[in-house]
């Protein structure tokens, strides 16, 4: 069996967790940074992921990708409002989300799926074997299309996922292990693009939750929205500039703003300076100042909150604690309003940026069977139903139902002889199909031609313990299983994440080849100018048969060195170091003889 | 075919320990939940996927007294667990199936609907202009009615539930409470759409009420 490790797949940050002797752990990179920005730059020379890629945000924007995790599962018309916002280009389309990269177009799980990669590579350098299975996290309010998304993201990075876990439930996995006192507690998780509120009962070990509501699209970047607009008019006010137009510096402003936001949750005030291109920007922000501009943003979290104690049928005061989850958390502002809602302090002894991918790592352990008396029973957040006449959604599985859990339902047809009926599965709370998520049109295909009516076939809607959803479809009759094609409506076919996983390997050969190639062309530049120095300063201690051979092995490889050919340049740099080893010897020892008299080099080595 | 009661041994009651009952579901949870036979064959895990979700199902039907009663009842009119879980599957039409919720699920007592027609009223009178302050207060104050309404209805339910379980321990005729819980249940459910209607018309909670009424 192989390792399984814990991974916070999030808006702004990543990371990988283990558990190591009992004690989930955070696995750091070769610095010492647990966080891995979740940023993919593509750049001409490959993909750059993380703090790399970050600072590829303020030079080469629209080839750098950010806050992906809000684009998974969606539709181009789910985003068409902020795109406004975000510095790369998507391309308008009926379906999925796909982001224009020069002449490439990338899907928002290729994207996720180079972080997981450096996650995996991460992780694989730490244990110095191979990890090939996850727990990854996903807001807990995710819909179907955006588990499978994350699911297919882990796929073409070479990780089978054997587990999709709720954010805010794996956030009280981890505070369980610190001996989290039996009762009701709410988990309030603010990340950078979403947010989620889980209630749940825990008892003896079981950690059951009781309901669940948040917003896929409410988290920190929101916050630094706000304060880049406020930022923008202000400079357009003082300095006659919109920077509108300039999306690396309207990066620039981000980051800054950014950090402001950071700063402002320790200090009372804090000042931002930018150089920009003809001025630099100045600007004292107080924390009142953010308040104003992030109240609605914090207020509309609480809705939420309402609506899952409604659901699990609990006042606030029922509540014996509140866990705070997400960096957003770290805001007064949210801290003094989550109190008030709840009625008492929240904890928050965790770091909240890390308390998911511990949750991760524990689920990890409790599927590897390293943990067997803690046991989750997590819930779907959203109700599954199928369209009926009229686009009226009639619910098979009401929301907030423990998973895994099953709907039967009997279909017939209408027309002698039909031989296919076509369902259309929706996610949502609305009463009109139209105006909730569509998931998927399933077709059930080669029934055996009967009179209208005659066929019974029972389709079985199954969610499974990642609140992704199964379908399966049995003729009644006969006993047979009938053919299901699935149309997935803001997501990829089977198909095409069969060809990403085969396309990431061409890539990933493609990507490491590529940097193979710049380090030998590094490494021949650093050799031929060690070459040249040495034939101005040394030429005098060599004959004309040496030196006419070193200077054809140089020619040969600035030659080398102008073409892709990664083996001839190593090659051609190994002659060339042999061909200038006397020389180099015999300038080593005269330096060594100026240096010191009249003794020779070897006569030194020897005396010390 | 087994019901959802003899899942948790119980008997076919509507009197339930309810902390008994969620240790059971907690048990029997630990047994099969899917989490403890990550490591086993094809086969297993989708036998414990299967079980899994019975007992999930089970549990959500008997867990509180009014999900008792409308289980119950669908299992008195001769639906077994698999057909009460999803009492709507009806002929298809153009393709797709229609439901025939309307037959099964009972309309709402007749003395109800008029009385609801002054406060529906009021609740499309809403929607078309807006509501003032006047209009507000008057609204919030039948949302509390009607809540107040249907809790006592639950707690008539709950007395029945006593009464019914001894008719089944003396062997008595129950046609005549089976007929009351049939009417109580849609009484509730109706009231329930007009305190979602209300809450939406007063601006509390959004979207998310609306699946009550389907519940």
């Amino acid at each position: 069996m192989s390792r399984i490790v814990g991974i916070d797949l999030g808006t702004t940050n990543s990371l990988v967790a283990h558990v190591d002797d009992g004690i989930p752990t955070v696995i750091a990179d070769a610095e010492g940074h647990a966080l891995l920005p979740s940023i993919a730059a593509f750049t001409p020379g490959g993909v750059l992921v993380g703090e790399a890629a970050r600072r590829h945000l303020a030079r080469d924007a629209a080839r750098t990708i950010y806050s992906v995790k809000r684009l998974m599962g969606r539709g181009y018309d789910d985003v068409a409002a902020e795109l406004a916002h975000l510095p790369f280009e998507v391309v308008p389309s009926a379906e999925i989300v796909r982001i224009r990269i020069g002449e490439r177009e990338v899907t928002p799980p290729e994207v996720s799926a180079h972080i997981l990669r450096a996650l995996k590579a991460r992780a694989e350098a730490f244990f110095g074997e191979p990890v090939e299975q996850a727990v990854v996290t996903v807001p807990a309010y995710f819909n179907d299309a955006q588990r499978q998304a994350t699911k297919d993201a882990g796929r073409i990075a070479g990780l089978d996922v054997l587990r999709i876990v709720n954010e805010p439930t794996a956030a009280s996995l981890a505070y369980g292990l610190h001996k989290l006192a039996d009762g009701i507690i709410a988990v309030y998780d603010l990340g950078g693009g979403t947010f989620d509120v889980s209630i749940l009962r825990v008892h003896d070990g079981v950690f059951e939750v009781l309901a669940t509501n948040g917003n896929t699209h409410l988290g920190g970047d929101d916050f630094d929205r706000a304060l880049v607009e406020w930022l923008r008019a202000d400079i357009q006010a003082r300095h006659g500039t919109d920077l509108a137009g300039d999306p690396e510096a309207l990066q620039e402003l981000r980051l800054g703003a950014e950090a402001a936001k950071c700063r402002l949750s320790f200090e009372e005030r804090t000042a931002l300076t930018i150089p920009f291109d003809g001025f630099t920007y100045h600007k004292e922000i107080t924390r009142a100042n953010l308040e104003e501009l992030i109240g609605p943003l914090v207020e509309s979290t609480l809705g939420p909150c309402r609506l899952a104690l409604q659901d699990a049928g609990l006042d606030p005061g029922q509540i014996g604690e509140v866990v705070l989850v997400g960096g957003s958390t770290r805001v007064p502002l949210v801290r003094r309003r989550v109190q008030e809602l709840f009625g008492r302090t929240p904890r928050s002894q965790l770091n909240p940026d890390e308390v998911v991918a511990l949750g991760a790592a524990v689920q990890a352990q409790i599927l590897a069977g390293g943990i067997t008396d803690m046991l989750l029973l997590d819930v779907t957040p959203l109700s599954l139903g199928i369209e009926t006449l009229g686009g009226i959604v009639s619910v098979l599985i009401p929301r907030n139902t423990t998973i895994p859990t099953l709907a039967k339902e009997l279909f017939t047809t209408s027309v002698d002889g039909q031989t296919t009926v076509d369902l259309h599965v929706l996610q949502g709370e609305r009463e009109l199909a139209r105006d909730n998520r569509s998931l998927a049109r399933f077709d059930l295909a080669a029934i055996d031609p009967m009179p209208a009516g005659m066929p019974k076939i029972e389709v079985t809607f199954l969610i499974d313990a990642n609140g992704i959803l199964q379908v399966q479809a049995r003729e009644l009759r006969t006993g047979k299983a009938a053919a299901i094609e699935v149309k997935p409506t803001y997501g990829l076919t089977e198909a095409e994440v069969a060809q990403m996983v085969e396309d990431s390997f061409t890539h990933a050969e493609a990507d490491v080849n590529a940097r193979l190639l710049i380090e030998a062309k590094n490494e021949a530049v650093t050799v031929i100018n060690h070459v040249e120095r040495a034939l101005t300063q040394g030429a005098h201690l060599s004959d004309d048969d040496e030196l006419g051979r070193i200077r054809a092995c140089l020619a040969a490889l600035r030659e080398a060195t102008g073409g892709a050919d990664r083996d001839l340049i190593r090659d051609r740099t190994i002659e060339l170091n042999r061909a200038t080893e006397r020389l180099a010897e015999a300038m080593m020892d005269r330096a060594l003889k100026d240096a010191l008299g009249s003794k020779r080099a070897g006569e030194i080595l020897e005396q010390t | 075919m087994s019901d959802y009661f003899s899942v948790f041994d119980l008997p076919r009651k509507l009197q339930v320990d309810e902390e008994g009952l969620r240790r059971r579901f907690y048990e029997l949870s630990r047994r099969h939940h899917p989490d403890f036979h990550q490591l086993a064959s094809g086969a297993e895990q989708a036998s414990a996927l299967e079980s899994s979700a019975l007992i999930n199902r089970a549990y959500r039907a008997l867990r509180d007294p009014i999900a008792r009663v409308e289980y119950l009842v669908a299992l008195e009119e001769g639906r077994d667990h698999r057909s009460a879980e999803s009492d709507r599957s009806g002929a298809g039409r153009s393709g797709r199936e229609v439901r025939d919720g309307a037959a099964t699920r009972p309309k709402p007592p007749r003395d109800l609907l008029e009385e609801m027609l002054e406060v529906q009223e009021a609740l499309e009178e809403a929607k078309a202009t807006g509501l003032d302050e006047a209009a507000r207060a008057h609204l919030a104050g039948e949302r509390r009615r009607l809540v107040d309404r249907r809790e006592a209805i639950d707690a008539e339910v709950v007395r029945r539930g006593a009464e019914w379980d001894a008719a089944v321990d003396e062997g008595r005729h129950r046609a005549p409470l089976l007929a009351w819980f049939k009417e109580a249940l849609a009484a509730r459910a109706y009231l329930g759409t007009v305190i979602d209607d209300l809450g939406q018309a007063l601006g509390e909670g959004q979207e998310a009420h609306v699946s009550h009424r389907r519940h």
